[in-house]
């Protein structure tokens, strides 16, 4: 077996230290049959991870607990139950600050309770990844997929990459350390799967062996001082600009608020080169109907793009974007030149994605945006919903019966 | 590390401002019986603080900085609040997350720091307001308690929210008028030193910042508690002397006339601190 590095290097778990690229694309892999949760599990035990934080709340808490075995087994450096999600995300930054290199999991409820956390993660520029498993926000009570929170979490400072099946969200976190952790990049990484319908269905994943691993983090590479007394302090004597009422603090704020949107921009080319592309085209090129999508809604578009080519004889096609934040602006408009409708089908009922596929190709595209089909609350979206939202358009009899 | 991440590269001794070429040449550095009596002789960690003029929390700050013993490897978490204008202030690694995190984030710093360096000392200490620790920030301080963390917590007392401009908290007096309390407060003050105790702290002291010695022994024996076994937890009252109606050279008469009653010196600690205070005392530590 080849590796990329000349001597062999070790991690703490006796795991043989490989180049992220040999790991991600080289290394050679087998077939292995399991759920989402699981695949997190794999994934984190390939990364030398050094700390991880959980809390039980469902559906996340299977991929927090199994990296609570690898805890018991060597692969995590620290590991243990925090009080809440709010407590989580503050442990986690601790961890982070201290310099570790950290992942936690959360969903729906969970991700608001530990809200705050988010942009303070951002701002601090600790590199956490945040494994999560999108579903419903209470009220009323639901533990069922949905994807409204990721909404929410558009703008705060992190990183926010979609896996479609359990086998992006495996190549996925292991890119995520890796993107995050670019000194100029260095901000929080959000890989977002769907709830239950990836979290908890088990599914042909193919992997890399598990005796080999990222190399560790060096968290003397940030941009930021780590909180370990093993550097000199960041140190602002004298007159502080931090919690003062003048425009110098303001302003050095805002910069600051600017500058972590930027490290997001700068993460473009690695997350382009270690996702292979910010976004995944199926489909006949040609087709000028073009489903825009994320996560399981662009898996269950690509079977509507089957579904309509040969019971309908419509030529349609799928693209599927990797990143939202990046946005892949450049990527997207490339992508739907030609076409005339853009449908947009997404577990939420605000249509976030729809928005923000409108703004980027706002006075760029001349194509009719059509948001929808959209289901939420934990429906399912079966391709006939969405060849149905499509033979609306064209005005054909709908034959399917749902 | 060492108090070598303060020593200034050579060829930028000359344009560097005074107060950090004194950090280097005249503070306490690698001495763990630095204590208070430095305070008129070395360079102090904390510099020119931005509180009130007479604020009983900074004399309270002055003095746990002048007593860490071991500040070259110590971590100040901080939280929301008067103590958050102070952080930036201090000469060592600090954090300020946000509003009653404090315990989590020292949490995950303790734990990170032990597995990183097995062979160092790397202390953690807490300094935060009562609403920080008590209100907001209460789950945080309990359940930090409760998994044993081996984190000093420094609860600064002043029984309001000052920094707001003067709320009710917790630690407020029943019957003491403050905003948000216009009837004044309907409910007992919370005795946090013993639910801190209840919820698994191993030293705890309750203490107002009237005697700098005193405050020096109790800092010193909650983080050489905290090292070894377990949480500590310091309880001292700052009061904020605006809120409650004194001249800025109030404050000291306000704190030893509370040392008679309410805030009369307490002190606890489990079997396994003792003996760890007793070995410290031997060591002429403390």
């Amino acid at each position: 077996m080849q590796t990329a590095t000349d001597t062999v290097i070790y991690n703490r778990a006796g795991q043989r230290v490989v180049s992220p690229d040999y790991l991600l694309f080289e290394a050679p892999r087998t077939k292995h049959f399991m759920t989402g949760s699981e695949a997190v599990k794999e994934a984190v035990k390939r990364a030398s991870v050094d700390a991880s934080v959980s809390y039980p709340i469902t559906p996340q808490s299977e991929a927090a607990h199994l990296i609570g075995e690898l805890w018991v087994e060597g692969y995590v450096g620290v590991y243990f139950r925090g009080e809440s999600e709010f407590g989580v995300m503050s442990e986690i930054a601790g961890c982070a600050l201290a310099g570790a290199r950290t992942i936690t999991t959360t969903s729906g409820p969970g991700t608001l309770r530990a809200f705050e956390n988010f942009p303070m993660w951002a701002g601090t520029r600790i590199p956490v990844q945040l494994v999560l498993m999108a579903r419903g926000v209470n009220s009323p009570l639901s533990i069922q997929p949905d994807n409204l929170e990721v909404g929410f979490l558009l703008d705060t400072g992190c990183m926010i990459w979609y896996a479609e099946n359990a086998q992006d969200l495996f190549d996925m976190i292991l890119a995520g350390f890796v993107v995050a952790e670019q000194p100029d990049v260095h901000v929080p990484v959000i890989t977002v799967v769907d709830g239950f319908f990836v979290s908890h269905t088990r599914e042909a994943i193919m992997l890399p062996p598990d005796d080999i691993a990222l190399p560790p983090y060096n968290p003397y590479r940030a941009p930021m001082p780590v909180i370990d007394a093993e550097v000199p302090p960041g140190r602002f004597l004298r007159d502080p600009f931090v919690m003062k009422s003048n425009y110098i603090s303001y302003a050095t704020h805002a910069s600051w608020q600017w500058e972590v949107r930027s490290a997001i921009e700068r993460s473009r080319p690695y997350a382009k080169h270690y996702l292979r592309g910010l976004i995944e085209e199926f489909g006949d090129p040609t087709a000028e109907l073009v489903f825009v999508a994320c996560g399981t809604a662009a898996a269950q578009a690509k079977e509507a793009v089957r579904l309509l080519e040969e019971e309908e004889g419509i030529k349609a096609r799928v693209v599927k974007l990797k990143t939202i934040r990046p946005f892949p602006i450049e990527e997207l408009r490339q992508a739907v030149k030609g076409a005339r409708y853009i449908f947009v089908p997404e577990f939420n009922v605000v249509g976030w994605l729809e928005r923000e596929v409108r703004r980027y190709l706002y006075g760029v595209s001349d194509a009719e945006v059509i948001g929808g089909p959209r289901v939420a609350g934990g429906m399912t979206m079966p391709a006939e919903v969405i060849v149905k939202e499509v033979l609306k358009l064209t005005g054909k009899e709908v034959k399917h019966v749902l | 590390m060492s108090f070598k991440i303060y020593e200034i590269n050579e060829e930028l001794l000359d344009v560097m401002p005074q107060e950090i070429r004194d950090l280097q040449f005249k503070a306490t550095w690698g001495n763990p019986k630095r204590g208070v009596m430095d305070l008129p002789y070395s360079k102090e960690l904390i510099e020119e603080h931005s509180l009130c003029a007479g604020c009983p929390e900074s004399m309270a700050l002055r003095y746990i900085l002048a007593s860490l013993p071991n500040p070259e490897d110590t971590i100040i978490v901080n939280s929301t609040g008067c103590t958050s204008l102070v952080f930036p202030h201090i000469a060592l690694h600090t954090v300020h997350s946000l509003f009653g995190n404090q315990n989590a984030v020292a949490s995950g710093i303790k734990r990170v720091l032990e597995w990183r360096f097995p062979d160092k000392v790397k202390d953690v200490v807490v300094l935060a307001g009562d609403g920080a620790t008590v209100d907001i920030g209460l789950d945080c301080t309990l359940q930090s308690f409760f998994r044993q963390e081996k984190i000093t917590t420094i609860c600064f007392d002043n029984e309001v929210y000052a920094n707001t401009g003067g709320q009710e908290s917790g630690l407020t007096v029943k019957g003491h008028v403050f905003k948000m309390a216009p009837k004044g407060k309907q409910w007992d003050k919370v005795p946090f030193w013993q639910i801190a105790i209840d919820s698994g702290c191993h030293y705890v002291a309750r203490l107002t910042v009237s005697s700098p010695k005193r405050v020096e022994t109790v800092i010193k024996k909650a983080i050489y508690v905290a090292r070894e076994v377990g949480p500590t937890y310091v309880h001292l009252y700052t009061p904020c002397i605006l809120e409650i109606g004194l001249n800025s050279d109030d404050g000291l008469d306000e704190m030893r006339q509370r040392d008679k009653e309410r805030f009369a010196f307490f002190e606890y600690m489990t079997p396994q601190a003792e003996e760890v205070i007793n070995r410290k005392k031997e060591e002429g530590l403390l």
